[in-house]
C-alpha cells in the first residue's frame, strides 16, 4: 500500500529534450490512476520515474512521504506491466512468476503458493508448464500481470498494458483490470493513450501534453468541466466541436449561427470584444425543432452509422470566412492540412434518421451546455453548463 | 515448415550439397587414411590403406612432445575462450546498452585490430615477451590470442545483445534484480547462442594458431600441437614422419569435431520468440 507523491518532477534527456516539465501529482493509496495522453507527451518517462527506470532532472518522488528518489528500482517494491509484457522467453510460465520471488529469497514452498494462487487469479493454472512462445497474446499479457501480483508490491505501474491485444481481448481485459483493482485494493498507476480506456477505468485521470500537466480530475470532472482546449478536445469520442466566436456586451457572437446566445449573469465577467473559440460535444446538439432559438444550419459531410448511434459530420453553411484560430488544440496539426475554410463538426444522432451526404440539416444548440475558451492560452474562461 | 520442393530441385539440392561435402571431407579422408597406412605403404598413391595399422596413433603418444603439446593446446585454447568471451559478454553489452561518448570509436577499433596482420606484431612481440618473460608460456599464447579474438566476439555478441528486448531487462530490474542479477539471469541466457557462436570462433583461432604457437614458444611447457607437429621427427633420419603428422592430425581434429556438434544443437535462432508481441 503506497501513496505516491511527484514534486515538481522534470526530466531533460542527454539530447536536451524536455520529456516531462514541472510535474506534481499526488496519488492516493488504493486509487486507480491514470496518466493520460497522445504519444510522446511524457507518461511513460513519468511512469519510468515513478519506478526507478530512469531518475528525474529535478523533483522528488515520494511513497508514504519518503523521498526515494535514489533508490535502485528492486528496492522500491512496484510492480511494472510493461507494453511488451516483457516475458522472460527462456523460463516456463511458472518460472516466470516465480521468478521476482526467487530474486527475494523466498523459500520454495511459499513461492509455489503465491504462484499458484497468482495463477488461479488469473486463470493461469494449467498453463505454468507452458512456455511464452506457445502462448497468445491474451495469455501472455495474463502471465505479465500475474509477475506483477504475485510479489504483492506497494504499487502497480501498467505501461499501455493493453495496446497490443486486439479490440475484443482488450475490452475483456480491461474488466479484468478493474476486477483485479477491487479484489487488490493496490495503488495502480496505468499509462495510456486511449481515452476510452482511461475514463472507463480510471478513478482519476491526470491529462499530459508536451511533457506538461494539463488537468488531474476524475473522469467525470475532465469531461464536463475541461480546464483547457487540449482536455476538452482530448476527452470524448467523438471529440468535441470548436466554433470560433466573439464575446460582445454578455453575448456570444457565432459566425456559424445567426442569433447570438445570451450568457447570462456569468458571461457579462468576459470581457467585451475578446475573441474566444466555443467548444459543444456532439452529444449537446440535436435536430432542430421549427421554434428554436440558436440554429446551426449545416450540410452532411458523413455519415458514421454505428447501429446504437450514427455520428454525422457536418460542414456549417455560414462563417468560417475567417481561419479559425484553434491554435492550442489537441489535434490542430489534423485540422490545419485539411485546410478548408469551412468550419466542421460532427453531431451525435439517433441512428433512425436516414441521412446522406449533401443533405441539409438544422441542429439547435444546447446553450446550457458551452465552454468558452481563450484562444491564445487554451484556458478555459467560462461555461454555461452547471455541471460539475 | 520446410517448403515442399519440386522433385527435380530437390535432386539439385542434394547433388549440390554431396559435391560439397565431398570436396571439404576429401582431404581429412586421406589424412585418417594416411594416419592408418602401414609406414611401408605410405608412397603407394592409394586412397584406401592396404593394410590397417595404429602404429602411427602409438608411436606419437610414445613420444613425450605430443601429450604435452596435446595439454597444452587445450589448456591454452579453453583458457583463452573462456577469458575473451567473458571479456566479450561484458564489453559487448556495455556498447550496446549504454550510452557513452566513443561508442562507434571503440567498435571502429575493435574492427581495426581484427583486421591487423598478426605476422607484423610477431616480431616485437618476441622481444617483449623474452624481456619480460613471457617467452614460452601459458599467458604468452594466451594474451595475443585473446587480443586478436576479442573483436570478434566483440561483434558477434553485439549483434545478439541488439537483439534482445531493452524491457527485458527493466522488468528484471522491477521484479527485484540488480544490474548484475538482471545481466547473468536474464540477459545472458538469451544471448547463450551468440556466446556460444563467439566461443567456438575463439576456440577454433587459438587451437589452430600456428604463427604465434611457432614464434613464442619454445619447448615443451608451451608449445601447442600445430607448432609441435612440425618438430616431428621420423624414426629413422631417413623416413619422413608423415604417417605420425597424419595421425597428429586426426587427433587435433577430433576435439575441434566434438566441441562444434556439442556447440552447434545450442545455436539455435528463434530462442527469443515470445519474449515481447508477436
Amino acid at each position: 500500500m503506497a501513496e505516491i507523491q511527484l514534486e515538481n518532477i522534470s526530466k531533460r534527456f542527454e539530447d536536451g529534450t524536455e520529456a516531462v516539465k514541472d510535474i506534481s501529482l499526488t496519488i492516493d493509496d488504493g486509487e486507480f490512476f491514470i496518466l493520460l495522453g497522445p504519444s510522446g507527451c511524457g507518461k511513460s518517462t513519468l511512469l519510468n520515474i515513478i519506478v526507478g527506470l530512469e531518475t528525474a532532472t529535478t523533483g522528488d518522488v515520494r511513497v508514504d512521504g519518503r523521498v526515494i528518489n535514489d533508490l535502485d528500482p528492486k528496492d522500491r517494491n512496484m510492480a511494472m506491466v510493461f507494453q511488451s509484457y516483457a516475458i522472460y522467453p527462456h523460463m516456463t510460465v511458472g518460472d516466470n512468476l516465480a521468478f521476482p520471488l526467487k530474486l527475494a529469497g523466498m523459500d520454495k514452498e511459499e513461492r509455489d503458493k503465491r504462484v499458484t494462487r497468482a495463477a488461479d487469479i488469473l486463470e493461469l493454472g494449467d498453463m505454468l508448464h507452458r512456455m511464452p512462445r506457445s502462448l497468445s497474446g491474451g495469455q501472455r499479457q495474463r502471465v505479465a500481470m500475474g509477475r506483477a501480483i504475485v510479489r504483492q508490491p506497494d504499487a502497480f505501474l501498467l505501461d499501455e498494458p493493453l495496446s497490443n491485444l486486439d479490440a475484443k481481448l482488450r475490452n475483456q481485459m480491461r474488466g479484468e483490470i478493474a476486477n483485479l483493482h477491487e479484489q487488490l485494493q493496490t495503488t495502480m498507476v496505468y499509462v495510456t493513450h486511449d481515452q476510452t480506456e482511461a475514463i472507463t477505468l480510471g478513478q482519476r485521470l491526470a491529462v499530459l501534453r508536451r511533457g506538461r500537466l494539463q488537468q488531474v480530475g476524475s473522469p467525470r470532472e475532465l469531461y464536463n468541466t475541461p480546464a483547457n482546449l487540449f482536455v476538452a478536445g482530448f476527452i470524448g469520442f467523438p471529440s468535441m466541436n470548436f466554433f470560433p466566436g466573439r464575446v460582445e456586451n454578455g453575448r456570444l457572437q457565432l459566425p456559424v449561427l445567426e442569433d447570438t446566445i445570451d450568457l447570462g449573469d456569468n458571461g457579462t465577467d468576459l470581457n467585451s470584444g475578446q475573441e474566444v473559440v466555443v467548444g459543444l460535444r456532439p452529444e449537446h446538439l440535436a435536430l432542430a425543432e421549427d421554434d428554436n432559438e440558436a440554429v446551426l444550419v449545416v450540410e452532411v459531410a458523413l455519415v458514421e452509422w454505428l447501429g446504437a448511434d450514427a455520428y454525422v459530420h457536418f460542414t456549417c453553411k455560414h462563417g468560417g470566412e475567417e481561419e479559425p484560430r484553434l491554435g492550442q488544440l489537441a489535434d490542430n496539426e489534423e485540422k490545419e492540412k485539411k485546410g478548408g475554410k469551412k468550419i466542421t463538426g460532427i453531431v451525435k444522432l439517433d441512428p433512425s434518421h436516414r441521412l446522406s451526404r449533401g443533405d441539409a440539416l438544422n441542429l439547435r444548440v444546447a446553450t446550457d451546455r458551452l465552454h468558452i475558451f481563450d484562444p491564445e492560452s487554451g484556458r478555459c474562461l467560462f461555461r454555461s453548463s452547471q455541471e460539475e | 515448415m520446410k517448403p515442399q520442393l519440386p522433385r527435380t530441385d530437390h535432386l539439385w539440392w542434394s547433388a549440390g550439397s554431396l559435391l560439397a561435402v565431398c570436396y571439404a571431407l576429401t582431404p581429412i579422408a586421406w589424412i585418417v587414411s594416411l594416419s592408418l597406412k602401414h609406414p611401408g605403404d605410405l608412397g603407394d598413391n592409394r586412397f584406401w590403406p592396404q593394410r590397417i595399422t595404429f602404429e602411427h596413433y602409438r608411436a606419437i603418444f610414445a613420444d613425450a612432445q605430443f601429450p604435452a603439446a596435446l595439454m597444452n593446446s587445450l589448456g591454452i585454447a579453453l583458457i583463452s575462450t573462456l577469458l575473451a568471451v567473458t571479456i566479450a559478454m561484458f564489453a559487448a553489452y556495455a556498447v550496446v546498452r549504454i550510452n557513452f561518448s566513443g561508442r562507434r570509436l571503440f567498435l571502429a577499433l575493435a574492427l581495426a585490430i581484427a583486421m591487423f596482420p598478426p605476422v607484423s606484431i610477431i616480431g616485437p612481440l618476441f622481444n617483449m615477451w623474452r624481456l619480460v618473460g613471457l617467452y614460452d608460456t601459458w599467458p604468452g599464447l594466451i594474451l595475443p590470442y585473446i587480443t586478436l579474438t576479442l573483436p570478434l566476439a566483440i561483434w558477434t555478441l553485439a549483434a545478439f545483445f541488439r537483439e534482445i528486448p531493452w524491457d527485458l531487462d527493466k522488468a528484471a530490474r522491477v521484479d527485484g534484480a540488480t544490474a548484475f542479477q538482471a545481466f547473468t539471469k536474464v540477459i545472458i541466457p538469451l544471448v547463450a547462442p551468440g556466446v556460444f557462436s563467439a566461443a567456438i570462433l575463439v576456440f577454433i583461432f587459438a587451437w589452430n594458431d600456428f604463427l604465434f604457437a611457432l614464434s613464442l614458444t619454445s619447448t615443451n611447457d608451451a608449445r601447442t600441437v600445430p607448432a609441435a607437429i612440425a618438430f616431428f621427427t621420423g624414426s629413422s633420419r631417413f623416413e619422413q614422419p608423415t604417417g605420425s603428422i597424419a595421425a597428429a592430425a586426426v587427433v587435433v581434429t577430433i576435439p575441434l569435431v566434438i566441441v562444434v556438434l556439442i556447440f552447434q544443437r545450442r545455436i539455435v535462432a528463434g530462442l527469443t520468440a515470445g519474449a515481447v508481441k508477436g
